[in-house]
């Protein structure tokens, strides 16, 4: 059942998650009164990361309409706080809480994001004027993570392909080039190879036409029913639910329909660790580590840890896999 | 002659070594619930205690060359309490490992010890350093005489071997890891007689 309307994050997350992000979220604008109820934390809640609300001063964001997305009740939501205090966006460093420290200050208003190359009508989209204009939808989707940890996660977004299709590709179009802002003012990993982990920016990702025309693949807006926040990619970033995180592309400000195939940074860093393709695949390993299972980040504290198979495509299968079919997909990992 | 470090200067250069070890190592327990180490703190808990064990290990071999320079041969006898602090934090790194990042699943555990010569390479770190805190039991120490010294030589492979564990475990950037390596050298260059003797050891 699909409904209209704000779905109530408690209806979808544990109680005791939801009021621990009260605590939290200060910086989102909510009351002292919410924080006060949450500090009765239980044995069980020892170690269970609540980031300090005086540490981080977290960028406000906007709270979004959009379609509910069905409940899936076989998958458990990531908390909130995990999913916006463990990134990776090496523009703001290479630790995992470095981006949600220095990313808040990202400029993400006004923000525009230009396609071009292989279209019939190029243009420049004004990105909040689409936050605020598109029906959006709310996606929960599995992340697999390619350092073989998970979480799962309730994007808002609009589909990929029906946004490209604004822009009439031409025939020649087979891929999609991916950039991030570069702006090392405002991006310290980009001004310092030491903080920004050797990778030559801007940041840049890359799909077959196919897999960005594919209805899983969102051009993600918002988060947990809200806007995107910096550290997650602000204002606008990819989500590929079937492919290794690093594919999905944040704070993005170009796309391009390309004939030939792009480079994409990792596999230009590491091309024997990250492929093109970057579908999660728990047959071939990641050199240093077994890509058969992963660490799913849930609502449990820093002592109550699980492990769960990976699975072929992170579980899209049966959606995506016709689009390998004849692929040796152990060549093009 | 050698300059004198009075009794009680050396009982509280101890007492800082112990403090100084276990106070980040408290400092977690205060830290984590805060989300000072992210909304997911397995990884970059993995990492500070890594990094930890390695800073310990420098400092371990810092001393002598230090003792010498000063002319305070006194300050040596921090070296028993560094390596031990970073035989600690290195099991912690170890266990924090198994059982948060693996969750003590078994099989992948052996699997990835074998098949991942990075953390092979911290394994045999951490069983050397192990050996090495054994045998710093006083009367091991006693009962093992020369061959003690001969043991304890292996510190050196240890601090190569954790550099490159350091190295080999990241996903991206080599200018820290080469610091540190870079330091490690250094650290064994100045006293490569000594080196050489305890090479010399084994003929």
């Amino acid at each position: 059942m699909t409904r209209p309307g704000t779905l109530k994050e408690s209806q979808i997350t544990p109680e005791s998650v939801y009021l621990n992000r009260r605590l939290f979220l200060k910086g989102a604008g909510l009351g002292a009164g919410l924080m006060a109820m949450s500090t009765q934390a239980g044995l069980l809640d020892f170690l269970t990361p609540r980031s300090d609300p005086a540490t981080v001063d977290l960028a406000p964001r906007e709270t979004l309409a959009f379609k509910a997305a069905e409940p899936l009740p076989d998958l458990t939501l990531t908390p909130e706080l995990k999913a916006i205090s463990h990134n990776n966006f090496y523009e703001f460093g290479t630790g995992k809480t470095d981006p949600v420290e220095n990313s808040q200050g990202l400029r993400t208003q006004p923000w525009t994001l230009r396609v071009e190359g292989e279209v019939a009508r190029p243009a420049t989209v004004d990105v909040w004027e689409l936050i605020h204009t598109a029906a959006l939808e709310e996606r929960i989707y599995r992340m697999r993570c390619v350092e073989a940890w998970s979480m799962v996660i309730p994007w808002l977004g609009i589909e990929l392909g029906e946004f490209l299709r604004r822009f009439e590709p031409t025939s020649r179009a087979k891929y999609v080039a991916f950039e991030t802002l570069y702006d090392p003012e405002q991006m310290p990993g980009q001004k310092n190879r030491f903080i920004g982990g050797g990778i030559d920016y801007p940041y840049v990702e890359g799909l077959r036409m196919d897999e960005a025309m594919h209805p899983l693949t969102l051009l993600s807006l918002g988060m947990y029913g809200k806007t995107l926040p910096p550290q997650n990619g602000a204002p606008i970033r990819l989500v590929v639910p079937w492919k290794y995180g690093f594919k999905g592309i944040k704070s993005i400000v170009r796309i391009r329909l390309v004939e030939k195939m792009p480079p994409t940074s990792w596999n230009l860093l590491a091309p024997d660790e990250y492929g093109f393709f970057a579908n999660v695949n728990p047959e071939v390993d990641h050199p240093r580590w077994s890509q058969a299972s992963e660490r799913f980040i849930g609502p449990g504290g820093l002592l109550d840890q699980s492990r769960q198979p990976t699975l072929p495509f992170n579980g899209y299968g049966d959606q995506v896999a016709a689009l390998y079919s004849g692929m040796n997909l152990r060549r093009y990992f | 002659m050698p300059a004198t470090l009075h009794k009680p200067v050396a009982g509280a250069l101890h007492i800082a070594v112990h403090i100084g070890a276990l106070l980040p190592l408290v400092w977690l327990v205060y830290a984590i619930p805060r989300g000072a180490l992210g909304g997911d703190p397995v990884k970059e808990l993995i990492h500070y205690l890594g990094l930890g064990a390695l800073r310990l290990l420098l400092l371990t071999l810092l001393v002598s060359p230090l003792a010498r320079v000063l002319k305070m041969p006194r300050l040596n006898r921090l070296r028993r309490p560094l390596g031990l602090w970073c035989f600690a934090w290195a099991s912690v790194h170890f266990a924090t490992w198994l059982a948060l990042d693996l969750a003590f699943a078994w099989t992948l555990i052996g699997e990835e010890l074998v098949k991942r010569t990075y953390i092979l390479l911290g394994f045999s770190v951490w069983l050397i350093l192990a050996a090495l805190a054994i045998t710093s039991i006083p009367w091991l120490v006693r009962a093992l005489g020369r061959r003690w010294k001969q043991l304890h030589g292996l510190i050196y492979v240890v601090v190569i071997l954790g550099c490159i564990h350091f190295w080999w475990s990241q996903k991206s950037g080599w200018l820290e890891p080469a610091l540190y390596l870079a330091l490690a050298g250094l650290l064994l260059w100045l006293r490569r007689e000594k080196i050489r003797r305890w090479l010399g050891g084994f003929a």
